[in-house]
């Protein structure tokens, strides 16, 4: 049994400590937001936050995450009550197939958290190593842009 | 093992063979025309006289049905990404007249929903919004029937609202009560009670995407969230490169490993169950290791493809020709354009759930068409129709044929290992960039002259392709079909019809033209298997149609706008170059020399939705750095019904194919796909993003719904490649314009 801390609650997890986080979160936890794209660190689907910094869990061993809390979307807000990121990207109906924005929010959450009013050019050096193929891009931006400016604060 | 040698997947695609290319020749389907009663998508035509997907399926309660527990509607058609749930759910709303939330809204399911074959082709709107438009409408009106007859009072006295019928004397009746007096069960009229689209409330607004706040709060949104009772996690092992043959593999050591339920070996299909995920990751890779293969024949490599497209036996088909003028004795404009094979790149790699139960085998799938898939998979297994029944849960984008039917094929052939037990299969990121059938690679020729007075006299233009459309006609187009022991045959390709077209689609310039020759060599077999990516042979037709246009308009020192709008009789088509060469601010006036603009037109399939776009590019020549600065598009895709969803679509569609364009092409050479993941396949990233992107939406209430998701691919590639030739100073004719071999590699 390894402790995981995701989302302010803590769990007992039976996964072996090389598993990595993405599959502990979506099997053993059931939870949805992070998703599987390349499992290799390139796309930025399966992106959470580990104390603070954007992770890739896909590369992330459980064995690695120790008492570090793990926030993912699912942490945020809800459906009734989304956090103003996600009722932002809700608002700018910044999603096509959707797929990657799970991993879009987490990354800029982030940033936002660290940074509350990052420029534009901060936002997309930031944002650089998610992916989206459907080039829902110009509204992800839109919708961080809008929360970077403290105009849903 | 053991299984028959006359490997049918190889005998109909061609190879490199000490150095020569060969080819075996599946007998051809002699016309492209054969399919008369059958329409693109694959379905049956009952009812020609009907609009829309009546067509196909003209009951009306095929699409609605009202009883006591509310009001379901039914469409064949699936969401990809594009909204389409929301849309159709404004079409039905609007036209019975209720609240989007009374209706439950079901999606391609091969048990409940009409047969409305692929979502696919930019038809959603115009087949299934079309028929849920006029179904609905009809629907309503017998309701209103009945409620006259019932309460006595004609109809015009008569107001329809939210499930209740109310008389001017305040009494009223249910749906679900008049409902009962009336047989839904019934072929829809050809005509439909008329509406003033003025009254329209729901039709033509923003209504907000049903989906997305679940999307992004983390819900269960895609068949990778499913989750059923005793699901077991299964991988497949794939062979390194198509034709390569299994020589060895050994699986007790991998029969033992902690979790594993069950290896399936069949043939060159490989798979394993286990009872966990990662445990089916961490078996799958040691089956990998374990499995040795043959070599693969010999690809034409990189490098060498258009040459070997242009040299494949291929069936010519003429596609358009006229001759109603003397040619012209000016000379002409010779211009070669070509492309590299592309994938859809989905970011979410295929994924499908099956379970084998009471002798039905139910597969969740993303796939684009539910009833070809199932008649594939009924074929694969060798079971009746109805004992598959598919039912579509989204998955990631897909932006044509890739990986669905595919992976849905791997579950349905790793559950019936396990009956009774769900399977969910989920494809690696190499799968997917390995086994998707590709966008083909791609050549043309243009050939083109003015007249004395400047003005396009002649025009030939011939084209090389592998095919676009190999749907899951039979169970042979399904790879892992073609993988067993006694592997199928994959069905000989067969382009589409026109005026839909296939390789050749929008191949014909939509300007007047005296003198016009358009002709398609469809290469039926090529290493690659290739299948539709969003605009089919668009993409490369219009760019080498625009681009001759731009530069046979500055030739003569034309504007390139003026020019095209000369050319043009179709108000609509000037409608939308005037609406985005306004809002861009052409003609551009740039004076930095490190920028350009382009401009360019269509209209999609030449009898869809009009697209125009200009933009603007930025190049750095000591970085060799491109990005596109600004794009402003103008569409009209007749009435809209959901404006900031057409939007959506088109900004999409505009960075897609600019990345497409700029970036895009599959790395491969005489051994070996270098793209398996995502640095051998770079796609555009935030930095390369424009700074602005605009869409000027030309509304066409009460003309039909012309669909937007893919008009926007073969312009915006236009506009881009003549934006960066003019700041690069020569033409630039091979996509992608800004990677080529050897892609850094060494
Ligand atoms: S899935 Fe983790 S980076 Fe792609
Ligand atoms: S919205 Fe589809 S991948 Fe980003």
């Amino acid at each position: 049994m390894i402790e995981l801390r995701v989302n302010g609650v803590l769990h007992q997890v039976e996964a072996g400590p090389e598993t990595p986080l993405l599959y502990v979160l979506r099997n053993d936890l059931r939870m949805n937001g992070a998703k599987f794209g390349c499992g290799m660190g390139q796309c930025g689907a399966c992106t959470v936050i580990v104390q603070g910094k954007p992770v890739f869990s896909c590369v992330t061993p459980l064995s690695s995450i120790g008492a570090r809390e793990v926030v993912t979307i699912e942490g945020l807000g809800t459906l009734a009550h989304p956090s103003p990121l996600q009722a932002s990207f809700i608002a700018h109906q910044a999603a096509q197939c959707g797929y990657c924005i799970s991993g879009m929010i987490m990354r800029a959450q982030a940033l936002l958290a660290a940074n509350p009013h990052p420029d534009e050019a901060t936002i997309r050096e930031h944002m650089e190593p998610n992916l989206c193929r459907c080039g829902t891009h110009m509204r992800i931006l839109a919708a961080i842009r809008v929360v970077a400016a403290g105009e849903h604060a | 093992m053991t299984r028959h040698d006359d490997r049918v997947d190889i005998s109909r695609r061609a190879f490199i063979v000490n150095g020569a290319l060969v080819v075996a020749f599946a007998t051809m389907a002699p016309a492209r025309l054969l399919a008369q009663k059958v329409d693109t998508l694959g379905t049956v035509i009952l009812a020609p006289n009907l609009p829309g997907s009546l067509k196909s399926n003209p009951f009306l309660d095929a699409w609605i049905k009202i009883d006591d527990s509310g009001i379901t509607v039914c469409t064949g058609k699936v969401e990809l990404g594009t909204g389409v749930r929301t849309a159709m759910l404004q079409i039905a709303a609007e036209q019975l007249s209720v609240r989007p939330a009374l209706i439950t809204l079901v999606t391609a399911d091969t048990a409940r929903t009409p047969d409305e074959g692929y979502t696919a082709g930019s038809h959603s709107m115009a087949d299934g919004g079309t028929a849920l438009f006029n179904a609905a409408a009809q629907v309503r009106f017998l309701l209103l029937t009945a409620a006259s007859s019932r309460l006595g009072v004609p109809v015009s006295r008569l107001t329809a609202k939210d499930g209740e019928i109310r008389a001017d004397d305040g009494r009223k009746v249910t749906y679900a009560e008049a409902v009962k007096d009336i047989q839904l069960h019934r072929q829809a009229d050809a005509t439909s009670p008329a509406v003033d689209p003025k009254t329209f409330t729901l039709i033509g607004t923003s209504l907000p995407r049903v989906d997305i706040p679940g999307k992004v709060t983390g819900g269960a949104a895609y068949v990778q969230d499913m989750r059923l009772p005793g699901m077991l996690h299964a991988r497949v092992v794939r062979p390194p490169l198509p034709g390569a043959r299994l020589k060895q593999l050994d699986v007790t050591a991998v029969e033992k490993l902690p979790g594993v339920v069950r290896v399936v070996v069949d043939g060159d299909f490989i798979g394993v169950l286990a009872d966990d995920e990662w445990r089916a990751i961490v078996a799958a890779r040691a089956l990998t290791r374990a499995a040795g293969w043959t070599a693969a024949p010999a690809l034409p490599g990189y490098a060498g493809i258009h040459a070997a497209l242009r040299t494949l036996p291929a069936k010519v088909y003429p596609t358009a020709s006229r001759s109603t003028a003397p040619v012209s004795t000016k000379p002409a404009f010779t211009c070669t354009h070509t492309k590299q094979y592309v994938q859809h790149g989905s970011i979410g790699p295929s994924c499908a759930v099956a379970q084998l139960a009471d002798g039905t085998m139910t597969v969740w799938t993303h796939t684009q068409g539910v009833y070809p898939l199932r008649g594939g998979l009924a074929e694969m297994l060798g079971v009746p129709l109805d004992k598959v029944h598919c039912i579509h849960v989204e998955g990631s984008g897909c932006y044509g044929h890739n990986g669905a039917d595919d992976v849905a094929a791997d579950a349905a052939l790793l559950a019936r290992a396990v009956p009774g037990q769900p399977v969910r299969v989920q494809w690696m990121r190499d799968q997917e960039q390995l086994w998707e059938p590709y966008g083909p690679a791609m050549a043309t020729d243009l050939k083109a002259t003015l007249d004395d007075a400047g003005n396009l006299r002649d025009w030939n233009f011939a084209l090389w392709s592998t095919p676009h459309n190999e749907r899951i006609v039979n169970a042979g187009r399904l790879a892992p079909a073609t993988l067993l022991a006694k592997p199928f045959v994959s069905a000989p390709p067969v382009p589409i019809p026109n005026p839909e077209g296939d390789a050749d689609r929008n191949a014909v310039p939509p300007y007047r033209i005296p003198n016009l020759d358009v002709t398609m060599n469809f290469v039926p077999e090529m290493p690659f298997r290739t299948s539709a990516m969003r605009s089919l042979g668009a993409h490369i037709n219009v760019v080498s149609i625009e681009t001759t246009v731009d530069e046979l308009a500055r030739s003569v020192g034309q504007d390139p706008v003026d020019f095209r709008i000369r050319h043009l009789d179709d108000p609509r088509a000037v409608e939308v170059i005037r609406t985005a060469a306004r809002e861009f601010g052409w003609p551009y006036r740039g004076t930095d020399d490190r920028k350009a603009a382009g401009f360019a037109f269509s209209r999609y399939k030449n009898i869809m939705g009009y697209f125009a776009i200009a933009v603007e590019v930025a190049y750095d020549p000591d970085t060799n750095a491109v990005r596109l600065l600004r794009a402003v598009a103008a569409i009209d895709c007749g009435q809209i019904v959901n404006p900031d969803g057409a939007r959506n679509q088109i900004e999409g569609g505009i960075l897609q194919s600019t990345s497409w364009t700029l970036y895009e092409a599959v790395d491969f050479d005489e051994i070996q796909v270098h793209s398996n993941d995502w640095s051998g396949y770079p796609i555009m990233r935030f930095s390369q993003v424009p700074d602005e992107v605009s869409v000027h939406i030309v509304d066409r209430p009460g003309l039909p719904f012309l669909g937007a998701a893919e008009i926007a691919q073969g312009p915006t590639a236009a506009a881009v490649t003549i934006a960066l030739s003019r700041v690069m100073g020569s033409p630039l004719r091979d996509l992608p314009l800004m990677r080529h071999a050897p892609f850094g590699r060494t």
